[in-house]
């Protein structure tokens, strides 16, 4: 059953160093807070997953919290490369992660796997791509009936799974909406979750099909207005794309990243992010 | 009527546009293949049906996504749902006709590589990687390129096979097992290129207005092929230009914001 408590207090109750992480979100929702509060506590030696790692993993690798990556797709989508995880793919500094590197498809599948208890997932995928000769754990099953070759991967299973949400009942039932990404699998596939929401209310007054983790479903559930910004919460403030490119001329130099991230990070609280989205609230 | 004023980008833009179908259901790739698809939503082909990864289907923006989830993808969409249910049910259900790609680095028969320049385990730049491309590629029924010329994209050997095109040539997908056509078009700033019927190298069959075949070449990795008969591309059309410098200005305020609160 869902328990309500601080994000400091989740973080430290629910991730361990050495610990399988998930922060999911596509593009929307993304869990900053959540990440900040991870790299404010010093958390190492964590195994990263996600479909689409941008800001902060990077923020995490350029911080040296991360020994491995499982991902699809690293980029500041629009704007170009994500300058940290370079840096440390490239030149090793501050250390050199591994890299298990898949495509959407597969993650896709690999959630939905590990939410479905299977020990692997299998699609149609990586026809002639050669991801398939570097990634060990890109294999193949053929098919009992057809005969055909398809692709097989692991099932993702996280230790601990952080997401964003609109809101929560106080029940502890979370209600997603908009573009849901892949974090309804991610929180099913992990052992432990965390989610923080934008606002804790009496009754979540959706429709019947909107997207629901029960309470049962989710481990903690932390109340943090904004704790998605620079992404966005749909119904509540708008993407501040205006932050993805300056973030760009932050990660490109070491000691920028490091000044940033003191000022913004290490220096700050969960609080922070109801103040970073109020122009964009009032602009919406 | 036609313009004489526009730059090779605008004539590359407008050029992938009218390649889409009305009756078209496209998987739309960032960049500049977004651009191209929603220039044609907004002209020749109103009901195009236009998906981004993000889960987004049937979506109409006003302005150009900075990323393939922006909320504008969603609120103007005909229903948007998860990504395992994008890439399992629709893209590898076989509903989506055409794939819009874009290019880090490109052989001549329309193999892509978005993943690392150099080698794969000791880099020389790192890229962002396949995403969704590794499965649109062999999913889609058919696949547009578009992408601005330089020797450093259009290059002889690429690095890192990302997305499968053509392979060698001839019928390497068939024998792969790949039932969709693959690559069937590229759109470049300078030209118009399709896979020649046998060995499946991209082959130019249309200059843009004003470019020589020497031009082409001077900005292409390895030695290009010219279709027996190479016609000249038409010219955007008053409508075509205005529409897409309009949508561009509209993408450039909406993005522009603030940060921070500080006006920028």
């Amino acid at each position: 059953m869902a328990q309500f408590m601080t994000l400091p207090q989740a973080v430290a109750e629910n991730l361990n160093a050495g610990d399988t992480a998930a922060f999911e979100g596509f593009t929307h929702l993304i869990p900053h807070a959540s990440a900040h509060e991870v790299i404010r506590q010093g958390t190492k030696d964590l195994a990263l997953v996600r479909m689409t790692p941008d800001l902060i993993y990077d923020q995490l690798i350029g911080m040296g919290a991360v020994r491995k990556l499982i991902f699809s797709y690293a980029g500041n989508p629009g704007v170009g490369l994500l300058r940290r995880l370079r840096d440390s793919v490239e030149n090793g500094w501050p250390n050199r992660i591994e890299i298990e590197e898949h495509s959407h498809a597969a993650m896709a599948n690999a959630y939905e796997a590990g939410a479905a208890g299977l020990p692997f997932a299998m699609f149609r995928g990586y026809l002639g791509a050669e991801l398939a000769q570097v990634n060990p754990n890109i294999r193949s099953v053929t098919c009992p009936f057809t005969g055909e070759k398809l692709a097989a991967v692991p099932a993702i299973r996280p230790d601990v799974t952080f997401i964003h949400a609109q809101k929560a009942d106080r029940k502890g039932n979370v209600l997603i909406e908009g573009i849901v990404g892949v974090q309804k699998e991610a929180v099913l596939a992990a052992k432990r979750s965390v989610v923080t929401v934008e606002e804790i209310v009496d009754d979540l007054w959706t429709h019947p099909n909107a997207c629901v983790l029960p309470g049962w479903a989710v481990t903690a559930i932390c109340l943090v207005p904004g704790g998605a910004h620079p992404s966005y919460a749909h119904g509540y403030y708008p993407r501040d794309n205006a932050s993805y490119i300056a973030w760009d001329k932050i990660a490109a130099d070491r000691d920028t990243f490091l000044a940033w991230m003191k000022d913004n990070v290490l220096d700050s609280t969960p609080e922070d992010f109801a103040e970073r989205i109020t122009h964009l609230r009032a602009a919406a | 009527m036609s313009v004489t004023d526009f730059t090779p980008d605008e004539m590359m833009t407008i050029t992938a546009a009218r390649a889409l179908k009305n009756t078209d259901v496209c998987f739309v790739g960032i960049g500049a293949p977004s651009a191209a698809c929603n220039i044609a939503r907004l002209t020749h082909a109103p009901d195009v049906t236009l998906i981004y990864e993000s889960g987004t289907i049937g979506t109409a923006p006003t302005v150009l996504p900075l990323s393939i989830g922006d909320g504008e993808l969603c609120d103007t969409a005909v229903t948007t749902v998860s990504v395992p249910e994008m890439f399992r049910y629709w893209l590898q259900g076989g509903r989506v006709t055409v794939g819009f790609l874009g290019a880090a680095q490109i052989d001549r028969f329309g193999n892509i590589n978005t993943t690392v320049i150099g080698d794969y385990d000791r880099p020389k730049t790192r890229l962002p990687g396949g995403g969704g491309a590794p499965e649109i590629a062999s999913s889609c029924g058919e696949i547009f390129i578009t992408l601005k010329q330089s020797k450093r994209a259009m290059v002889d050997k690429i690095d890192f096979f990302t997305s499968f095109g053509h392979g060698n040539g001839g019928d390497h997908r068939q024998r792969l097992g790949i039932t969709t056509k693959g690559p069937t078009l590229m759109v470049t700033d300078l030209a118009v290129w399709k896979p020649d019927p046998e060995t499946r190298e991209f082959t130019v069959v249309s200059l843009h207005p004003g470019v020589t075949r020497e031009m082409v070449q001077a900005e292409c990795g390895w030695t290009v092929r010219f279709a027996t008969k190479v016609i000249q591309t038409s010219r955007p059309t008053s409508t075509e230009l205005s529409t897409l410098r309009d949508l561009k200005a509209r993408t450039k305020a909406a993005h522009s914001g603030t940060k921070n609160g500080e006006a920028s």
